[in-house]
């Protein structure tokens, strides 16, 4: 077992533990560094799967903007205290339940998928993850999404305002 | 590593984020519950993307397939970092009118 081995299923075990923590935690100041603590991991199996540009853009994007967003609407709100009044066992139940039959049904069809049973994964090596072939491919074949996503991005600002402000 | 290996992490994350959208009641973690799903599906693109990288420079080292999964992240979190912006601004007007993030006081349209 070498060392990306054992990075892979460190970081798995970390990630997904992190995932579970974000829903069991009541405080969700607590779920959110929860939740940042799940995007380093990912980012750590980008890492792992030299998507050295992916890697970055998700620790800055992810795990710094959105994160500091979800901070500061939290406490702004003042939400920083244990909410949520009812217990509902059953709406949990049936949640799990159906969460459960889902992850059942997924992990099977992927078992039984024979064009996957022998196709591995190039980790560590591998420069397509580098800043230089995406940037070429991007601003080449991909120009128009990109311009379009800075439409998005200004109407998403506009709408942010326009709800957000007091009226 | 195989394949499966990433695709049952992935599958994982995003049954656990389907599973915190179905129980939670707070507006907020069901949107972080969302924000897991989505970053499930990227890294399921990512690692499709280098299993095609992977069959494909066997045969020429020099090929350059897999790009277009990337880049399809890169969207995704275009358009998600956009998405949060508006959607916790919807939930603070919301908090702002009921006083709350209890998705439960939202079965009213009116009042």
């Amino acid at each position: 077992m070498g060392t990306t081995q054992i990075l892979f299923w460190l970081l798995s075990a970390l990630s997904l533990f992190s995932a579970m923590m974000v829903l069991v935690s009541k405080n969700p100041v607590h779920s959110v560094l929860w939740l940042i603590l799940v995007f380093f991991t990912i980012s750590g199996h980008y890492i792992l799967l030299n998507a050295q540009f992916l890697f970055i853009v998700n620790l800055i994007v992810y795990a710094g903007a959105i994160m500091v967003l979800f901070l500061f609407v939290i406490m702004l709100m003042n939400l920083n205290k244990e909410t949520e009044p009812q217990k509902n066992i059953w709406l949990k139940l049936a949640g799990a339940i159906s969460g459960g039959t889902l992850l059942l049904l997924l992990i099977s069809v992927v078992r039984s998928a024979t064009e996957l049973q022998s196709k591995t994964v190039t980790t560590v090596t591998g420069d397509i993850g580098l800043i230089n072939n995406l940037g070429k491919v991007l601003f080449s074949q991909y120009v128009v999404p990109f311009e379009i996503s800075s439409v998005l991005f200004l109407s998403a600002m506009v709408g942010a305002v326009a709800i957000g402000k007091k009226n | 590593m195989p394949i499966q290996y990433y695709i049952a992490l992935s599958v994982m994350l995003f049954c656990i984020g389907v599973v915190g959208v179905l129980t939670r009641r707070n507006a907020i973690i069901i949107f972080m519950c969302i924000e897991l799903m989505l970053n499930a599906a990227n890294l399921l693109l990512v690692a499709f993307s280098k299993m095609h990288y992977a069959t494909t420079s066997a045969a020429n080292a020099a090929t350059s397939v897999g790009t277009d999964g990337q880049l399809f992240v890169f969207f995704i979190m275009v358009v998600a970092a956009a998405e949060v912006s508006v959607g916790l601004a919807i939930i603070v007007m919301m908090y702002r009118n009921i006083h709350s993030v209890d998705i439960n006081f939202l079965n009213r349209l009116k009042n």
